[in-house]
């Protein structure tokens, strides 16, 4: 994927500095040292809903082509860090964000961000499979056509595509013309995910996708996350932590609003630093 | 776990809930007959008046003889004898068309097969003997007398032909008449050649109108020369124009096929015919084409209006104590009466707006007016108005009943507001929006009280919609089934021979009620089938 910016030049925030992890922020702040380039950085962010605080000066990065897992009991404020990222708290009224949420440095709440093309670039996938009452071909379509692609020829290829990168186009290649709740709940959820990806994102957030799914599609669905992690960049919100150490690279813990913790999965779930997360990766509380 | 195995256990009988569904049950079956009995009885009484009964010829104590066909029994009020009601007919010889009788004074019923029954354009049926044709010089059979009268309806027709065109060409001479009006109007000098002109035309045009209406009244005054004449029970001649006659008939001698294409031919008039007799005889078209016309008109204006302010109201406008305060008076719009929307369509369209539609673009016409009266978009509008509160509810509902997880779907994939709104959102929104439909549609066919003040009448003498140019004449006035009802059962002056009517009319209110809310509900089906979002 090219620079985000580069089709949409005006997009950009005006006082862009060249590069640099520290450049959309005049602020030094203290925080870890990471050897990755983010894909996603975010800094002291807090969220309100109303009076209502629901996040607590955030600070994390994303990596490029690799998975982050948030973990955190219900409440923790997870998926709205989720969804953040995609500016889907915008639809709800009186919420108020500060702080800031850059994509390939760009910050994504700047005034000059077309929220629509926000969306085409950061796809979303919900915690219950939420298809259109459409036919399959047409959930998958959706997304082209209200992005202005009209080449039926070229619809129909991406939709074939999207729908094979989602490992579910064997099991719909004979029905596409089928309504999309004739599918299973995993079909379905995978459905989704084939939406999303139709519209060529480059990250791909997950609201605890599995979580209304049985065990089989669970397993499918990891699958699927497995082979999609080189080309994009994968934020996942579950319960489940051993979905969050089966999947992810990293790993984020919250609590209360607060990011206690956040590294490498694998030192995450053997060597917390924080008592905290160690209590709530050994089951003790959540 | 003894514990859950105790024969002695027993819950209590309201707990237990069954009385309560013996209450459910029994509300349904109450509303079920209740609506049952009233469908049965529209069915029974209207169903049955267009069928050729035989005529009976009873004969009285007191030696008298009379045809008619027994109707109902009434038990006397303080006696065991009961009332026998007949219908006579021969009202231009009896003074009536009905008659009670004594029971106990009838000494023989029997059904002679030479009597026939005729259906006129004045005075109702007659009942009664053929006698002769004509003043009777020749003798004629009943033969003679059906090919008589056939050959006197295929005349008919040429007259009617020759009253259309003496229609229309008082039609262009109204025409002209706008036109010199509006000339003048203008100030237009006197001596102008255009107003010349139209002047002149007028004249040839009134000229010709004349000779034309001089011409259809001879053709008329010969066919009402060919009469008949017939001679009731008691032996009374009357002799009846042949043109009068809609229909003669002799029941008794029909069989049942004969009977039932007769009834199929009564039921074509009155679905295809206009009416006759103060709307007590022939058919209803004008009405249903009123009705129909009224409903899609109404439906046309209402339903995009309702939409859009539901759409807005659900999804643009931010909720706040105003938004409540117009959502709670859009709910109780639908409980105001009918009349009071009435009256604000009389004051607001008709005199309002219809009154400076006039002022503006027909002075010349005034004091007559144009726009100013009663009239089929007045109404339209008013019962527009009336519905569109139920559109407005069912449409914001619907939007509501949308799982917020195919809003934040489509927005997740970039799509704006106004995208995820009409690709995805309406067309799921679609059958609950279609309920509201259906329901402003079948609430504006029955309503009755604000047409009567908008422009509803007892007789139009032309439809809204015709060949004429400019095709729809959205200020003519109307006729209505529901104000049909009305008219002809509580403002007729013959109500016991309009009753029948009355049936039949409510029968077929209801039939088209019921053929436009089933195609609707159809519609909805097939949406319901394509946007559900219930996993099959």
């Amino acid at each position: 994927m090219t620079d985000p910016v580069t089709t949409e030049e005006s997009h950009v925030t005006p006082q862009k500095p060249a590069g640099g992890v520290k450049a959309t922020s005049e602020r030094p702040k203290a925080k870890p040292a990471f050897d990755f380039e983010p894909k996603i950085r975010i800094e002291n962010l807090s969220l309100y809903y109303g009076q209502t605080r629901a996040l607590f000066d955030v600070d994390m990065s994303m990596p490029a082509g690799e998975i982050t897992a948030l973990i955190g009991p219900s409440g923790c404020g997870k998926s709205t860090l989720l969804r953040t990222l995609n500016r889907m708290n915008d639809i709800i009224p009186a919420v108020r964000v500060t702080g800031t949420v850059a994509i390939d440095d760009v910050d994504i709440y700047s005034k000059a961000v077309h929220v629509d093309l926000l969306r085409k670039r950061v796809g979303m996938v919900f915690q219950k499979p939420n298809p259109f009452p459409k036919s399959i071909f047409e959930n998958v379509a959706f997304g082209l056509r209200i992005h202005g692609e009209s080449n039926r020829n070229s619809i129909e290829e991406t939709v074939e595509k999207s729908l094979q990168r989602a490992a579910l186009w064997d099991e719909v290649k004979d029905r596409l013309r089928e309504n999309a709740m004739s599918l299973s709940g995993g079909q379905q959820q995978r459905l989704c995910i084939a939406r999303a990806l139709a519209v060529g994102p480059e990250i791909l957030l997950m609201d605890e996708p599995t979580s209304a799914l049985d065990p089989r599609s669970t397993a499918r669905i990891e699958d699927l996350l497995d082979e999609l992690r080189s080309d994009y960049t994968i934020v996942i919100v579950t319960h489940n932590m051993q979905q969050a150490s089966r999947v992810s690279d990293w790993t984020g813990f919250m609590y209360e609003g607060y990011l206690v913790e956040f590294g490498q999965t694998e030192k995450i779930f053997i060597a917390p630093e924080k008592k905290q997360t160690e209590d709530y990766i050994t089951g003790r509380f959540g | 776990m003894a514990s859950i195995i105790d024969p002695k256990f027993k819950r209590g009988f309201w707990q237990d809930g069954e009385p309560f569904v013996w209450g459910t049950a029994a509300a349904l079956s109450a509303i079920l007959i209740s609506i049952t009995i009233l469908i049965a009885v529209i069915m029974v009484n209207g169903l049955g008046v267009m069928w050729p009964s035989d005529v009976a010829l009873l004969s009285l104590q007191d030696g008298a003889q009379v045809f008619g066909l027994p109707l109902r029994e009434d038990p006397i009020l303080g006696s065991d004898a009961i009332n026998l009601q007949i219908k006579t007919g021969n009202r231009d010889l009896y003074g009536a068309d009905f008659r009670w009788v004594e029971k106990g004074t009838v000494r023989a019923i029997e059904y002679p097969s030479d009597v026939y029954t005729l259906e006129r354009m004045e005075y109702g049926n007659f009942y009664g003997r053929f006698k002769r044709l004509g003043d009777g010089a020749a003798p004629a059979s009943s033969e003679d007398l059906e090919k008589a009268w056939q050959a006197g309806q295929e005349e008919k027709e040429r007259i009617a032909a020759a009253a259309e065109e003496v229609n229309a060409l008082s039609r262009r001479i109204d025409g002209i008449s706008g036109r010199v009006l509006k000339l003048k109007h203008s100030g237009t000098p006197e001596n102008d050649a255009t107003l010349q002109g139209l002047l002149g035309e007028q004249e040839t045009a009134k000229q010709e109108l004349q000779g034309r209406m001089a011409e259809q009244s001879a053709l008329t005054q010969a066919l009402l020369a060919h009469t008949a004449t017939f001679v009731d029970a008691g032996g009374r001649e009357m002799t009846i124009p042949l043109m009068n006659i809609v229909r003669l008939y002799q029941p008794s001698q029909m069989g049942i096929g004969a009977k039932s294409r007769f009834y199929l031919s009564k039921i074509g008039e009155l679905l295809f015919d206009e009416p006759r007799e103060s709307n007590t005889e022939g058919g209803l078209f004008p009405a249903i084409f009123g009705t129909v016309m009224l409903t899609f008109l109404m439906s046309l204006l209402s339903f995009p209006l309702g939409l859009l302010a539901g759409i807005y109201l659900r999804e643009y406008a931010r909720e706040g104590i105003f938004i409540r305060i117009v959502r709670i008076a859009v709910n109780n719009l639908a409980g105001i009466p009918s009349i009071v929307y009435g009256i604000f369509g009389l004051g607001f369209f008709v005199y309002g707006i219809g009154g400076t539609i006039d002022a503006w673009f027909f002075p010349e016409r005034l004091p007559t007016p144009t726009f100013g009266t009663g009239g089929i978009l007045w109404a339209s509008l008013t019962l527009g108005i009336l519905t569109v509160p139920v559109v407005i509810v069912s449409t914001e509902e619907a939007l509501g009943a949308i799982p917020r997880g195919i809003r934040e779907g489509a927005y997740a994939l970039g799509s704006t507001k106004f995208q995820t709104l009409v690709r995805v959102l309406l067309p799921m929104a679609s059958p609950g929006i279609m309920t509201g439909f259906i329901l402003a549609m079948a609430r504006a066919a029955g309503e009755v009280a604000p047409l009567m003040i908008t422009g509803v009448v007892k007789l139009a003498p032309t439809l809204p919609l015709d060949a004429e140019y400019p095709f729809l004449h959205l200020d003519r006035k109307f006729m209505h089934l529901g104000f049909h009802i009305f008219d002809i059962g509580f403002q007729s002056p013959n109500v016991e021979a309009a009753k029948p009517m009355v049936f039949v009319t409510t029968l077929l209110l209801v039939l088209i009620v019921l053929l436009m809310s089933s195609t609707a509900i159809y519609m909805r089906g097939r949406m319901r089938e394509r946007y559900s979002v219930r996993s099959l």
